[in-house]
């Protein structure tokens, strides 16, 4: 064999390994795995919060339409970092935020909470004792479910949600999801 | 504030690291000796910052600051003081701050120790240390800051993985990068040489004790993270092919190989493209190793880090890097002149063959490797690629390579013949004839590979002392003389036959755990017995405890032997508090004929009975005996007597060279 060529064929096997890199990484997009991720929202039926006289939350009240379930807490600092973008949220319009008001010790703070910041949910359910919540798997909160009009979970995010993470990772899971009904 | 003061001396360490990367390449292009002069103090300067911002992210971790996002992922604060350390370097960011710590320890050591080298290969290695060091500062400044702050702070940590909070893995990931980093030494040395265009017999000896201590620590790093993958995931299996295994595995393959054929540029002035391709070879493979666990191109258990941002970060770096050294390698390489001729029957003849094998070998753990990679980027699917690929490529490679080991140093250089050595190792032969029929005796031909591999054991072990005792003339001449001969051999010769001895004792422990393991799973009550092997197992029960931050249970067992009681086994079932994750913990009774190994898993019922499962692995102890004595083995070459008083001198100064106008 040519001498140069078999000085020069230890690149060409390197970048050929390095084109397969390349296309590797573009088909391993990693999201964080959720053990509820595509199967239907566990059964809970949550009394309502102090102050509104609806009827609370329930599993049942997750079918028809694609909605959030938002996990917060009167206690929860990043809940009330997250808050002001569910009201902008609430104030588009664009999909109903239903919230768990997780963990309160005192059945007051959570409406007080409430009532300071704006409400942005359309059904709240007190979650005193965390039954809905680890019926979910929350790890902690704000917790944010996508679930769709058939109640089946499609996407977990863990953490405040915000515009960038609305815009990147949100919505696409939102235009996936098909009008319930259509094919 | 002590998280600013570490990102700050980073920041700093990386500017630093520039200076050092151009101005001492630039001075040894242009032979300033000033300008060379500045890769000292640079390289000192370097360590000193990268060694503040290390300890600043230990202090933080110690003192579990929580608005460090890194110490929240990482750490908590029930967690004992030597994880809450070890979680310093058990996460993504902390490991690379690790990695680069260690790459400027290694370049500061040859500031400091390197006074015998020619001021311009030494310029020339400090700057190219100094640009690898670049590439993974920015990485981190850019992609994977250790010190980034969270607002609001979280009251406490989620804790670290706790697989990983175990003494033997504290220390696993720090040997393992020694050994990593370690070969960017003999890199750095070898795109010097080819910039110079020159490798001599006084280069391979600079290059030399680099390499030896690198390969020491990453043999010593995988011996002991396979006894924590023994002794810690409970299967009783001691390697199993996982990417992260193999990456680990590739470099040490390379790494082999080059401190081989290194000792023929040493010696007889040729092979040396090949050497210099080697050293590249080697450290490419350990980049590819960070690559392979960090990106999530390819996933296993202990990956630590998976994000695309920082996959493509690092695929860029690797191409820069290797893809760089190889051009220069392809521009610069066949300018390098070999002068020694050789037969193929001759001391080269075989460490080339040892090479060849070497080299196969790791090709074919890189393919095994990639291949679900390199299948699934056209489009072909996800598969994986399990232990029956390695094992039906890598012991058919092994096997003749091992039997040329124990003839191999019965060889002269230049040129030698075949039936003289073989003459000298009748007695060798013998003995391995009769251990393959008393193992054959005593196991039947099941599996008749694990008889092929226990008497290649017996041949390596005793051709390597066959060689030793011609060496020394025993028998041969007054046992006296033999004596003396013996206190005058030099310590490199020492490490090769005590090297050579542990592999034959690994590939004991290998043969043996490998081809008559037993393993027995079952539901036990207590007071229940099961026979494994030839011992009893009885389970005498278990009962739940507390530890200082989960929870277990805790099964005990007594085993004996014709009735006689040989030991009391307790393995635990762990469950974290923070991350609720179960760990366990082998019971393990360890003896020379082999392990009694019992593991306790889930509850059955509720009448205290428990799966269980029971294992006796022959000889798995001698491994990591094995291992343990490669690796003294490496540390006695290290400090042979040519090490210590200097490389000789070159025909010529390099110095006076303006650039590498010579080649």
């Amino acid at each position: 064999m040519n001498k140069r060529l078999m000085f020069t064929l230890p690149l060409m096997v390197f970048l050929i390994l390095a084109g397969y890199f390349a296309v590797g990484l573009t088909k391993d997009p990693k999201k964080l795995p959720n053990m509820l991720k595509g199967k239907p929202v566990p059964d809970f039926a949550l009394k309502p919060i102090k102050g509104r006289d609806d009827k609370g939350f329930a599993s049942t009240d997750l079918k028809g339409e694609t909605s959030l379930v938002n996990i917060f807490g009167s206690w929860c600092v990043a809940c009330q970092i997250e808050h002001p973008f569910l009201m902008k949220l609430k104030a588009e319009g664009a999909v109903p935020i239903h919230g768990i008001d997780w963990r309160e010790e005192d059945p007051d703070a959570g409406p007080d909470w409430l009532n300071k910041h704006g409400d942005p949910y359309a059904l709240v359910g007190d979650d005193p004792r965390s039954k809905a919540a680890i019926a979910f798997g929350v790890t902690g909160a704000p917790e944010t479910f996508v679930v769709d009009g058939d109640g089946v979970v499609r996407f977990k995010y863990v953490g405040p949600l915000n515009a960038d993470i609305w815009r990147d990772v949100i919505e696409p899971v939102l235009r996936q999801i098909k009008p319930p009904g259509a094919s | 504030m002590t998280a600013e003061i570490g990102h700050f001396a980073l920041v700093l360490a990386l500017f630093v690291a520039v200076a050092q990367a151009s101005l001492p390449l630039i001075g040894a292009h242009r032979g300033d000796p000033g300008w060379m002069a500045l890769a000292k103090p640079t390289a000192i300067l370097q360590f000193a910052l990268v060694a503040v911002a290390f300890a600043c992210l230990t202090h933080v971790f110690v003192t579990s600051d929580f608005s460090v996002v890194n110490v929240v992922s990482n750490s908590h604060t029930d967690k004992p003081l030597l994880y809450k350390i070890s979680g310093v370097w058990g996460n993504h960011e902390g490991s690379l701050l690790l990695w680069v710590l260690i790459l400027a320890i290694f370049g500061a050591a040859v500031a400091v120790f390197g006074a015998n080298l020619p001021p311009a290969l030494k310029a020339r290695v400090l700057s190219i240390q100094a640009m690898i060091a670049v590439g993974f500062y920015l990485f981190m400044l850019l992609t994977s800051n250790p010190f980034d702050r969270i607002f609001p702070p979280p009251l406490n940590g989620r804790g670290l993985n706790p697989l990983l909070q175990d003494p033997g893995l504290a220390i696993h990931p720090p040997m393992l990068y020694l050994g990593y980093v370690g070969f960017s030494m003999a890199f750095s040395f070898a795109i010097a040489a080819l910039i110079e265009g020159r490798v001599d017999a006084a280069w391979a000896r600079w290059v030399r004790p680099w390499t030896l201590a690198a390969w020491c620590f990453l043999t010593g790093g995988i011996a002991l993270g396979s006894w924590w993958a023994y002794y810690e995931l409970g299967w009783g299996g001691w390697w199993f092919w996982d990417p992260v295994e193999n990456a680990s595995f590739m470099p040490w393959l390379a790494g082999t190989a080059l401190l081989h054929s290194s000792t023929v540029v040493e010696k007889r002035d040729t092979l040396k493209g090949w050497t210099i391709l080697l050293a590249i070879i080697t450290f490419s493979l350990s980049l590819l190793g960070t690559f392979l666990v960090r990106s999530g191109v390819l996933t296993s258990v202990h990956a630590f880090a998976t994000d695309p941002t920082r996959g493509v970060f690092i695929l860029a770096l690797l191409v820069i890097v290797i893809g760089g050294s190889l051009a220069l390698f392809a521009w610069r390489g066949p300018k390098l002149v070999s002068t020694g001729l050789f037969q193929p029957v001759s001391r080269e003849g075989g460490l080339l063959f040892n090479n060849l094998v070497m080299a196969t070998a790791c090709a074919a753990v890189l393919l095994g490797t990639l291949y679900p990679l390199l299948l699934d980027a056209p489009g072909g699917g996800k598969v994986s690629v399990g232990p029956p690929f390695f094992n039906t490529v890598l012991i058919p490679l092994m096997i003749p390579m091992i039997a040329a080991m124990a003839v191999g140093p019965f060889l002269s250089w230049k040129r030698s013949d075949l039936m003289p050595a073989l003459r000298r190792l009748r007695i060798a032969l013998v003995l391995t004839i009769v251990a393959a029929i008393v193992t054959y005796a005593v196991h039947g031909d099941e599996p008749v590979l694990g008889v092929v591999a226990l008497a290649m054991a017996v041949w390596l072990g005793t051709g390597v002392l066959t060689e030793l005792a011609e060496r020394i003339r025993l028998f041969r001449s007054p046992l006296s003389e033999s004596f003396r001969r013996l206190g005058r051999l030099p310590r490199a010769s020492w490490g090769m036959t005590i090297g050579h001895l542990g592999l034959a004792i690994t590939i004991a422990g290998m043969a043996g755990a490998g081809a008559w393991k037993v393993e027995s799973i079952q539901v036990m009550k207590p007071g229940d017995k099961v026979t494994v092997g030839g011992y009893e197992y009885r389970f005498t029960g278990a009962k739940a405890g507390k530890g200082p931050n989960y929870k277990f249970v805790g099964g005990q067992f007594t085993v004996s032997r014709h009735g006689r009681e040989i030991t009391k086994l307790t393995s635990e079932k762990r469950v974290y508090n923070v991350s609720q994750q179960p760990t366990t913990e082998a019971g393990i009774h360890t003896t020379w004929r082999g392990d009694l190994y019992a593991v306790i898993g889930d509850a059955e019922g509720s009448g205290g009975a428990f799966v269980t499962r029971l294992y006796f692995n022959p000889l798995v102890v001698w491994i990591w005996a094995g291992t343990l004595i490669m690796v003294f083995a490496g540390a006695l070459s290290l400090t042979d007597r040519r090490h210590r008083v200097g490389a000789p001198h070159r025909k010529s100064s390099a110095v006076s060279l303006p650039g590498a106008q010579e080649a």
